[in-house]
């Protein structure tokens, strides 16, 4: 019904961006609204997303890495439209998701797909494994049954379940096992786009190599993208293309993988970095401690979010808020430093 | 499709349910209450109308095993087929209840916003009535009929259903897999039936069973306070209210404990079964 206007509008707006971005998002805000108290004048709103640009490039793998809390799954659930964004826009290939009716974005659900982050509550408990991998294909295919039996066989094996497992429930297994229900399940229409929600930060460490395995394996056969959601620098590090760092709602630096690890720009991106363990005891590292927790996310600081436990900070820092800037090539960071050193220095 | 998907569930659901002992205890004995109430009658030759002329208020003979009322009418025929009304009341009233309850239940939960008010507020109303007396005024408004006594009962059950369904269904709508339903494009129907009713129902299936024990329990009440079935047409209730006559509670014990026997028995076994029915549906149980 919506086929060719939005093909239409597909090819226009094609001409304006780059070709090779699946994703772009335009200044999104995601805000969540508490509940007015007594003598309150303004309902308390904690900015989970808070003016985030970015975009996406067809067959990457973009990282998205934070603290919790820093509102990074509430992002990706946002460029997937799950949560409403309060504003801004998130384009897939170009064409603008907000402006999709729900029968639209209900049609393009074939093409972006999520996995989630625990595998123990994102599988319906009443389904056998097979509803719940041939869940999508009822919705959007007209196959017969025994083709459609045949692509759920095939999805399967690709993610090394056995057939016999096909008429058991989730419950029945593992959490390794369940995730890869859960991949089969995001897999099974072929999708362009795959938001990746912490896969495996709820696995063990011994399975966790082989989930991020096969999901690289299956990138490279069917050509996805991936926007991978983790607070696990060494995973990110293992499976992403380029990286993302978020605090507080804010991106403070994206960088290619190699050029964030190897020469990080923005002081929290130091300070996380510096945080990865090395199974090593003869290394001496320096360790950047960051004082103080993440701040309430109700009442975040002024001027740069990030002042109050940077150890560059000067007063200049606590009023100007910094914009991403590009500092060289593909490598932004949201810093003074790097964009107004000078004003650091002379403004008190 | 559907057929196939439902055996292998149903099927798993009844081997659980089969290995629960008191939910087989109880269905045993309702199986032998529903059958006896079927076929007795007419294998007996039962009727609970025809009076004897010989015999008022006698007690057990050959002739009537559990004697006779005080006007001279079969008091085993009025037992069996008293257990028709009953349970057909009950069973009845307590669908009535879910099929009004659950839905709306399920809507208010899943829509929230000014649908979850109105519902919510309409329920709390009804739920503030005192519904013993609601129903004494009803049912001599309505007339005494058993499709009265049914309905009004029914209809004044839902709450309960609404309120279970909606607490449930408010949990379940946040989880992970119903986000991963929208995630894959389903419908807001399917949503609904699929992935939120199932997995908030069995609190539901418990109360439906105490529901229609509850039920039996209203209607007797109401006949035992002579605003329910009316006699000549007998139920366990209106056999009952022969024990308001102190000779009769004292003497004629034959005439009223049979009918209390049974309606606790079936109570009971009712409740047993909704027990088996809550933990065969709960995937995670063992088989």
């Amino acid at each position: 019904m919506c086929v060719a206007s939005c093909l239409t509008q597909r090819m226009v707006s094609d001409l304006n961006s780059q070709k090779n971005d699946i994703i772009q998002v335009k200044n999104l805000k995601t805000f969540f609204y508490g509940k007015k108290k007594f003598l309150q004048r303004e309902r308390p709103v904690v900015k989970a997303v808070n003016d985030v640009s970015f975009s996406i490039r067809q067959g990457e793998t973009f990282g998205v890495v934070g603290e919790s809390g820093c509102g990074k799954s509430t992002l990706g659930r946002t460029v997937i439209q799950l949560l409403k964004p309060t504003e801004g826009q998130v384009l897939y290939k170009g064409l603008d998701l907000s402006t999709l009716s729900a029968d639209q974005m209900r049609d393009l659900r074939k093409e972006i797909q999520i996995i989630f982050q625990d595998p123990y509550a994102s599988l319906n408990p009443k389904m056998t494994v097979r509803e719940l991998i041939q869940g999508p294909l009822d919705v959007f295919s007209n196959d017969s049954r025994s083709d459609k039996l045949a692509k759920v066989r095939k999805i399967i094996a690709a993610v090394g379940l056995r057939e016999a497992d096909l008429r058991k429930y989730p419950h029945e297994f593992s959490g390794g096992q369940r995730q890869r229900i859960v991949i089969a399940r995001a897999l099974i229409l072929n999708p362009e786009f795959i938001f990746c929600d912490e896969p495996v930060s709820a696995l063990d460490v011994s399975v966790r190599a082989q989930v991020l395995n096969l999901m690289k394996d299956i990138q490279a056969d069917l050509d996805l993208t991936y926007m991978f959601v983790s607070h696990d620098l060494s995973v990110v590090r293992f499976i992403c293309d380029r990286v993302a760092v978020m605090y507080l709602g804010k991106i403070v630096e994206i960088a290619d993988k190699h050029a964030l690890f190897e020469e990080a720009k923005h002081p929290y991106t130091e300070a996380l970095l510096s945080a990865i363990p090395v199974p090593d005891v003869n290394v001496k590292r320096q360790r950047i401690l960051l004082e103080g927790d993440l701040p309430s996310p109700y009442n975040p600081p002024s001027g740069c979010q990030f002042h109050n436990r940077c150890r560059y900070a000067t007063k200049y820092c606590s009023v100007a808020e910094p914009a991403l800037t590009q500092v060289d090539g593909e490598h932004y960071v949201a810093c003074h430093r790097y964009s107004a050193p000078e004003k650091m220095k002379t403004v008190s | 499709m559907a057929t196939a998907k439902q055996s292998s569930y149903l099927r798993d659901v009844l081997k659980r349910f089969f290995a629960h002992k008191l939910a087989m205890v109880g269905a045993i004995i309702l199986i032998i209450e529903i059958l006896a109430i079927l076929f007795l009658p007419s294998i007996m030759n039962l009727d609970p109308y025809s009076i004897d002329y010989m015999s008022f208020g006698a007690p057990p003979s050959a002739a009537h095993i559990l004697g006779t009322d005080d006007v001279g009418r079969d008091n085993f025929a009025r037992l069996i087929y008293g257990g028709r009304v009953s349970l057909t009341v009950g069973i009845l009233s307590a669908i009535v209840s879910l099929l009004i309850g659950v839905p709306l239940g399920l809507i208010a939960g899943f829509f929230r916003g000014k649908t979850e008010v109105v519902i919510m507020r309409v329920a709390d109303i009804f739920m503030s009535f005192p519904s013993m007396i609601l129903i004494l005024v009803l049912a001599s408004v309505l007339g005494q009929s058993i499709t009265t006594v049914t309905l009004v009962i029914g209809f004044l059950g839902w709450t309960e259903f609404t309120r279970l369904t909606y607490a449930s269904v408010l949990s379940i709508r946040e989880k992970d897999y119903v986000q991963s339903a929208v995630a894959i494009g389903e419908k807001s129907k399917n949503i609904m039936v699929k992935y939120i009713l199932p997995n908030s129902l069995a609190p539901v299936i418990i109360s439906f069973t105490f529901r229609t024990a509850q039920a039996i329990i209203t209607e007797s009440s109401l006949s035992f306070l002579g605003l329910g079935v009316q006699p000549p047409d007998p139920s366990w209730g209106n056999i009952l209210y022969y024990a308001q006559s102190i000779s009769v509670l004292a003497n004629q014990p034959y005439l009223w404990v049979p009918a209390g026997i049974l309606l606790v028995l079936t109570v009971l076994s009712i409740n047993f079964i909704g027990d088996g029915i809550r933990d065969a549906l709960d995937t995670k149980m063992s088989i």
